[in-house]
Order: structure tokens, then C-alpha cells, then sequence
């Protein structure tokens, strides 16, 4: 296989990596206020309330800063790989990449500070963070990326003798019916993800809650993905890209399945394996492009965006090479942290001391 | 303003704010993780006091430095898209590797040593902390690599078939001369950051200990803390001086570096206008008091042939005045698509004075150090409580940060009109399809919200000084059932 699709398919798995790691972290984030909340009668800031938002928040807590680092992994190896694909992409999807940035910033300084002070206020405050950033940071990025495979509008430009192509649109041209239902889907399904991860990671009224909210938010996300994927394979389905797209489907409705049954680890497996098949159904929609272009215009190649073969070799080592060593020590942190927590395990005075 | 100006605001911002906290990362992991590894071969329960103490301070700064991390890694395609399609497949691969090898490593391990305790076997606990800073080394190496190529572009060659820089030779891209000699400086003034927080936030515990000053923690506070303070106070201020010396040294190294390759740059920080006459050695301007911006400065002091000892490592080597690289620079890129600029000299005053701030912030941070050192000595009495050292303990650290500051802005602003050294300018680099008003709205964003957590950060830093350290707690492993010993 030549270095370039190689490298497309590597970008896949960090995409795919992303997803399903920050995703349920996502969906951890975005649960705050409906399991950490004030469902079951608690005034805000009871004792109890404030409790389940530290499981919540705990359970993602040793998690959530590596599982983003595969973001920046995917933006780095993009750079690398394929600078036109960086450039174009990141460029031309200025302002949305603007409002992801912020999303991020303020959701990890909520994770980071919301502790650092005993105030119902200040928690507040870092409360509406965490659940603004973790649901517009998976919008934009889904709706992002499905308008690569949606396509772009798309002008070419000479640089030397070669053609590349550059991004033609504003920010209105990227806020198209499918993919903004491609923002929602991907949101849904990390919602569904992060409650999949609660349910197998807490015990107690959180692990319930979560695993009611799953039930409910299984159905939406499996009813969108349908919807999105379909939608999408009407433009620029393959029979690969069919394949992948019916495995999904089955996938999710199997996790909703084990949901149901109590069988929490299966359904997080359920929702991971939806998860790298949507992926994976995008970039074989994408196929030999890097950003599709929109109606008649012309798409980047993947072999127009690409490196130098030297710097593909590099990276390719360098991949083969700490990927492996990347992926045992993550394992280990989750090995470490792997017990259930609930209420009890959450210290009263953690708050005023630490 | 055009979007090429607003663009350099902009990643100036955000760069310089994310240099705030990266020196204190780097410089404070070392020491934290030295404390915690003390710990661990003493038993003192000090050690482990000064470990968690400075180990908070240490958590709410790297919550700052990974989020404006991220924009730093976006900014360059989204605002430079024209430079990272020409040099992408050099710059982007020591980024990718920055991630991989560094950013994976330091948030792994960061997120175990926080929740770890005890859960992880107490060696292996250490070894996450050590792991952390390492992990900011490489990332550092990775990135400083990348800066390097834009000061000084070796291991590469320009395709016309492409229009791009590629790929001849990466071993070359990561050991560039101008690599070799910032590294070392960037990570000596990293850890002088590190030694100097320590020493100044340590004093302050001292005199408030002395004081009998009570914190809001219960057990905490007192004259019995002195001694534990005291050597905090003293091996901050030791890191301080050595890592300061590392500084003169490795800076002094990067001056001829820089002349040879950048010799604008020098002759910029210099103001020296023209070459000296054949046979006669260069001066180092200490103070100059106008002329900054035009011809003819007026040189108030100046120390006779320093800088052609700085510059060349001989006191009568020959250094270029900006005249006449200005003509040759014009004669060899005035054609090139890419290399046409209006001058080729970089705003002088700018250069000038961060030039000088950067050493002088330096020195006044050791300085700092030495009377502390004194005044803390084994034989001195008691504890120094005179006012004046209140704004020095402030001061000190705070230099160290700026310094770093200067040292970029002289850095960046000196390589001017270039965005890659004699290759590409600064201008081109930017991108066409991002207009005016989009960076408008972005460079207010940026600014409005980094100014926020500017205040929210030094706030929460204040407030875990004013705590203090908690009591020492025997660390044992945790059953199943027990209350976490830290939790979110």
C-alpha cells in the first residue's frame, strides 16, 4: 500500500481514537446537570447533588486531558502528512474552529478548576462550562467533518506547476441541513457513549440514571445515525461505505440491547464499534479525496494535500514505532482506575482542602 | 490594520500568553518531582508536604499552559494556511512527533500522579511525576526544533514542481545549530522559572511562619514550619543561580549562532547601523537614548569591541552593520515572489530594548537569588523579615516569566520580514481565505478570555500560597471501599 493511503487511513484511526475516547467524556460532560441535577428532589447544591457531580466528574477525571490529546495527534499528523489538507481545513473552517477552541478551553478549565474552591457559585459557573463545552466542541467537529464528505466549495490554485485546491465558502456555507445533522448525530452518540461509560464505570443512583438516560438517548442517536449515514450514502456511498454503515446501525441497536440488559460493558463496546464504523464510513466516503468538493467543484486529492514521501517515511517509523507505546501506557491508566465509584468513595472535605 | 498585521497580533497574544505558563511547567514539574522523590529515598515528611504544596501550584498552571497549547497548534493553518502549505512537510512533522512522543506522555502521567495516590505503588507514582517533566522536554525539543527551522532552514530543499519546501534530511532538522544552542537556553531559563517560584512563594511561607501568620487549614502555618520553608527557600534559590548560569552560558552561544546566521538579527538587537571599519572591533551598546527608529543612535554607554566578542568569540571579529546587509539582502531577494520586502531590516527599537529587558531580567532574578542565599545562610539571624523583600519576592519570579517574554518577542520580531529565514516572508505566509474581520473577532475573543483566566488563575495561585501546605498525611493504599484519596 503507498504511504498515502496509508496515512489517510492512519488519520482515520486517530479520528477514530478521538471519538470514541473524548466522546464518552463528552457525554460525561453534557450529563452533569441531568444526573448530577436536581431530579430526585435535591435543592442545587445539596450535599447529595454536589456528591453525584463528583462521581461524574470523577470517573472521567484521571481520562479526559490524554483522551484529547489524540485531537491534537489527528491536527498534527494532518500538518505532516498532508499540509494542504491542514491549511485548507483549518483555514477555511476559521470561526467554527474558533468557537471548538474556546468550548475546549472553558470545559477543561472547568475540570481543572471547578474544585479549586469551595463556592456554590463558582462551581456553578464552572458547571455551565463543562456542559457548553462538551456539547459544542462534538457539534462543531461533526458538523465539520461532515462537510468534508458533504463537500466544500472549492476553487484551484496553481502552486508552482501543481494544482491544490482552496476553501471558496464563509462560515454560512459550512451550516448546510446534513451536516448540522451531522453535528446533532455525532453529539447524540456521544451522549449515549458517555452514559454507557457511566453505567459501567459508577454504582449506585448515578449508575441508574445513566443507564435510563442510555435507553433513551440509544434510540435518538440510532434513529439519526440512520438518518445522517443514509442521507450521506445517497451522496457518496459506496459498497464499502453500505457495509460499514449497516454494521453501525446493528452495532448501536445491539448496544441498546445490552443497555437493556444490563450488560454495561458489551453496550460501551456497542457504542465504541458505532463509533469507529461512522468513522470509518466517512473516510471511505472521502476516498481518494481529503475535502470533497461541493456540486462542481473541485476536490482536494488526498495525493494533491500530501507530504513529500521522506516525511511520510519519517512519520511512518515514528508511528510504527510509539503508537504501540502510546496505547500500552493509556491501557494502563485505565487498568489503574478501572473500579467502580460512587458517592461513598467521593472525600466531604476534598473541596476546601485540595 | 491589514489581516497580516492582525494576524502577527494575534499569534503574538497567544504565544506570549502560552509562554507564561510553559517556563513554569517545565522549570516546576523538576522541582515538584524532586521533592516527591526525596520523599521517597528520606522519609521526610517535609519532602512530601513540599511535593503536594508545590504540586497544586503546579496543577493550576498546566491547566493554563495545555488549553492555550491547543490554539498555538491550530493558529498556524488557520491564520498562516500560505506557510504551512510551503513548509508543512518540514514543521508539521516535529509537531505531530511533539504529540505523540510528549503530549500523551505528560497528560497520561499528569492525570496519574493527581488521582494516583494511593493507588499506585508508591516508585511507580514518583516515576508519573518524572515522567510529566520529561514529557515537557520533548515537547519542548519538538517544538523549539520547529522554531529553529523558521530562524535558520537547513535539511531541506525548495521544489518548484510543488512551490513547497520538502523533506532532504530530518536528522538535520532536529539537530539545526540554532536548535542546539536554544534548546539548552530555553530549558536553563525554563528551570531558573522553576527555582525562582519556588524560592519566592517559599520565603513568603517562611516570614509568614515567623510571623506566627495562621492559614485556614487547621495545623497549618507556625514557626515550626521555618526549617521546612528555609530549605525550600535556599534550594529554589540554588536552582535559580546554576540554571542562570546556564542561561549566560547557553545565551552567550546562541549570540554567535546568530550572528553567523542571522546577522541581522544581531546587528538589529545592536542598532549597529554600519559595519565597522576594516580592522576595528564592534562595541556592545548598553544604553541608547534615540535614534531607534532612524539612522544615528545616540550610544549612551558602551563597552568597547563586547559585542564583537559576543558575536564572534574574537575580540576583533568583524560584525555586519544593517546597511549593508540591507544591500546584499536586497541584491540576493528583491526577485523572489516569496522573498520581496519593502526592507529587510527588522524594527529596531523593538529588538533593542527586549534584547536588553531579557538579560536584564535575568540578572535581577539572580541577583534576587544571591541575597537570598545570603540571607538565609546558615549562620544568619533568624529570618529576613525587612519590607523591602516583599516586592523583591514578587518581583523575582516574575522577571524570570518576562524574561522569557522578551527573550521571544526579541526573537520573533529580529527574524522579521521573514516567516522562514531567506525563504519565504512573513506576509505570504498568511491565509487568503481568512478575512479581516474574522481575525478581528478572534483576536478579541482570544484576548477577552485569556485576560479572564489571567485573573481567575492568579487569584486561585494566591489563595493555595495563602493556604499553605497541608498537613503530612502517612500515605498508605487505598481498600476498595475507602474514600478516594483525591477526586475531582
Amino acid at each position: 500500500m503507498e504511504l498515502t493511503t496509508f496515512w489517510f487511513i492512519l488519520l482515520g484511526v486517530l479520528w477514530t481514537g478521538y471519538f470514541v475516547l473524548e466522546g464518552f467524556d463528552f457525554g460525561v460532560g453534557m450529563l452533569v446537570p441531568v444526573l448530577g441535577g436536581t431530579a430526585r428532589g435535591d435543592a442545587p447544591g445539596a450535599p447529595e447533588q454536589e456528591k453525584r457531580r463528583r462521581v461524574l466528574l470523577t470517573s472521567i477525571g484521571p481520562f479526559w486531558d490524554g483522551n484529547e490529546v489524540w485531537l491534537l495527534t489527528a491536527g498534527g499528523a494532518t500538518f505532516a502528512a498532508f499540509p494542504h489538507w491542514y491549511a485548507t481545513m483549518f483555514s477555511g473552517m476559521y470561526l467554527a474552529l474558533l468557537l471548538v477552541l474556546v468550548g475546549l478551553i472553558v470545559r477543561n478549565m472547568g475540570f481543572e478548576y471547578r474544585h479549586k474552591r469551595d463556592s456554590e457559585a463558582w462551581r456553578r459557573g464552572w458547571d455551565a462550562c463543562i456542559v457548553g463545552g462538551s456539547v459544542a466542541a462534538p457539534l462543531l467537529l461533526g458538523t465539520g467533518l461532515t462537510n468534508l464528505v458533504h463537500g466544500l466549495p472549492m476553487t484551484a490554485h496553481l502552486a508552482g506547476s501543481t494544482t491544490y485546491t482552496e476553501f471558496s465558502g464563509t462560515l454560512l456555507s459550512l451550516l448546510n441541513p446534513v451536516s448540522l445533522l451531522g453535528g446533532i448525530t455525532i453529539t447524540v452518540l456521544c451522549l449515549t457513549h458517555g452514559a454507557h461509560f457511566l453505567a459501567l464505570k459508577t454504582q449506585g443512583e448515578v449508575r441508574e440514571g445513566a443507564r435510563a438516560v442510555a435507553a433513551r438517548a440509544g434510540v435518538l442517536a440510532a434513529v439519526l445515525a440512520v438518518l445522517l449515514l443514509g442521507w450521506l450514502g445517497a451522496e457518496r456511498g459506496s459498497t464499502a461505505s453500505w457495509v460499514t454503515t449497516v454494521v453501525a446501525a446493528v452495532a448501536l441497536l445491539a448496544a441498546l440491547a445490552a443497555n437493556a440488559r444490563g450488560r454495561e460493558g458489551w453496550a460501551f463496546v456497542g457504542t465504541a464499534t458505532t463509533t469507529v464504523l461512522t468513522v470509518a464510513t466517512y473516510f471511505l466516503m472521502l476516498f481518494p479525496n481529503a475535502i470533497n468538493g461541493r456540486g462542481d467543484d473541485p476536490a482536494l486529492t488526498l495525493d494533491a494535500a500530501a507530504s513529500s514521501p521522506l516525511t511520510l517515511q519519517i512519520m511512518t517509523w515514528a508511528a510504527l514505532i510509539f503508537t504501540p507505546v502510546v496505547l500500552a501506557y493509556t491501557a494502563w491508566t485505565y487498568w489503574v482506575f478501572r473500579k467502580r465509584i460512587s458517592t461513598h468513595h467521593i472525600p466531604t472535605a476534598t473541596a476546601s482542602v485540595h | 490594520m491589514d489581516t497580516v498585521d492582525l494576524a502577527r497580533w494575534q499569534f503574538a497574544i497567544t504565544t506570549v500568553y502560552h509562554f507564561f505558563f510553559v517556563p513554569i511547567t517545565i522549570g516546576l514539574s523538576a522541582l515538584v518531582a524532586w521533592f516527591h522523590s526525596r520523599w521517597l529515598r528520606r522519609r521526610d515528611e517535609d519532602d512530601m508536604r513540599l511535593a503536594k504544596f508545590f504540586g497544586k501550584l503546579f496543577t493550576i498552571n498546566f491547566a493554563l499552559g495545555l488549553v492555550t497549547g491547543i490554539v498555538q497548534e491550530f493558529q498556524f493553518g488557520m491564520n498562516w494556511s500560505s506557510y504551512s502549505r510551503f513548509v508543512g512537510d518540514i514543521f508539521g512533522a516535529p509537531l505531530a512527533l511533539e504529540a505523540l512522543l510528549a503530549f500523551f506522555l505528560e497528560s497520561t502521567f499528569l492525570g496519574l500522579w493527581i488521582f494516583g495516590w494511593g493507588k499506585i505503588p508508591e516508585r511507580l507514582h514518583v516515576a508519573c511525576i518524572w515522567l510529566v517533566h520529561i514529557g515537557t522536554l520533548l515537547s519542548a525539543y519538538f517544538i523549539l526544533a520547529a522554531n529553529s527551522f523558521m530562524q535558520n532552514p537547513v535539511g531541506y530543499r525548495y521544489n518548484p514542481e510543488t512551490g513547497r519546501a520538502e523533506m532532504a534530511d530530518f536528522v538535520a532538522v532536529l539537530t539545526n545549530e540554532v536548535q542546539l544552542v536554544t534548546f539548552p537556553h530555553v530549558i536553563a531559563a525554563s528551570y531558573m522559572v522553576g527555582g525562582a517560584v519556588v524560592m519566592a512563594v517559599a520565603l513568603h511561607k517562611m516570614r509568614q511562619a515567623h510571623r506566627g501568620e495562621a492559614s485556614t487549614l487547621p495545623g497549618v502555618g507556625g514557626p515550626g514550619e521555618i526549617p521546612m520553608w528555609r530549605r525550600a527557600t535556599r534550594l529554589g534559590a540554588v536552582v535559580t543561580l546554576v540554571a542562570g548560569l546556564g542561561v549566560a552560558v547557553s545565551g552567550d552561544l546562541q549570540g554567535k549562532v546568530m550572528t553567523e546566521v542571522q546577522p541581522m538579527k544581531m546587528a538589529a538587537a545592536e542598532a549597529l547601523y554600519e559595519t565597522p571599519p576594516d580592522g576595528q572591533c564592534a562595541p556592545f551598546s548598553v544604553l541608547t537614548i534615540a535614534g531607534l527608529g532612524g539612522e544615528n543612535p545616540k550610544h549612551v554607554i558602551e563597552i568597547p569591541c563586547l559585542l564583537s566578542y559576543l558575536g564572534t568569540g574574537s575580540w576583533d571579529g568583524q560584525v555586519q552593520g544593517m546597511t549593508e546587509l540591507e544591500q546584499e539582502y536586497r541584491a540576493r531577494f528583491a526577485d523572489g515572489e516569496l522573498t520581496q520586502a519593502d526592507t529587510y531590516i527588522p524594527p529596531i527599537a523593538m529588538s533593542y530594548w527586549n534584547f536588553r529587558l531579557m538579560i536584564g531580567a535575568g540578572l535581577f532574578a539572580a541577583g534576587v537569588a544571591a541575597l537570598v542565599l545570603v540571607a538565609t545562610r546558615r549562620r544568619a539571624p533568624g529570618v529576613p523579615m525587612q519590607r523591602w523583600w516583599k516586592p523583591l519576592l514578587v518581583l523575582a519570579p516574575v522577571a524570570t516569566v518576562v524574561g522569557h517574554s522578551f527573550g521571544w518577542i526579541f526573537t520573533e520580531v529580529g527574524r522579521q520580514p521573514w516567516v522562514v529565514h531567506g525563504e519565504m516572508t512573513t506576509a505570504q505566509g498568511v491565509s487568503p481565505s481568512v478575512g479581516t474581520a474574522d481575525v478581528w473577532i478572534s483576536m478579541t475573543v482570544f484576548t477577552l478570555l485569556y485576560g479572564a483566566l489571567a485573573v481567575i488563575e492568579v487569584k486561585l495561585l494566591l489563595a493555595y500560597i495563602a493556604k499553605g501546605a497541608e498537613p503530612f498525611e502517612e500515605p498508605r493504599q487505598l481498600e476498595d471501599d475507602d474514600e478516594l484519596a483525591f477526586a475531582y
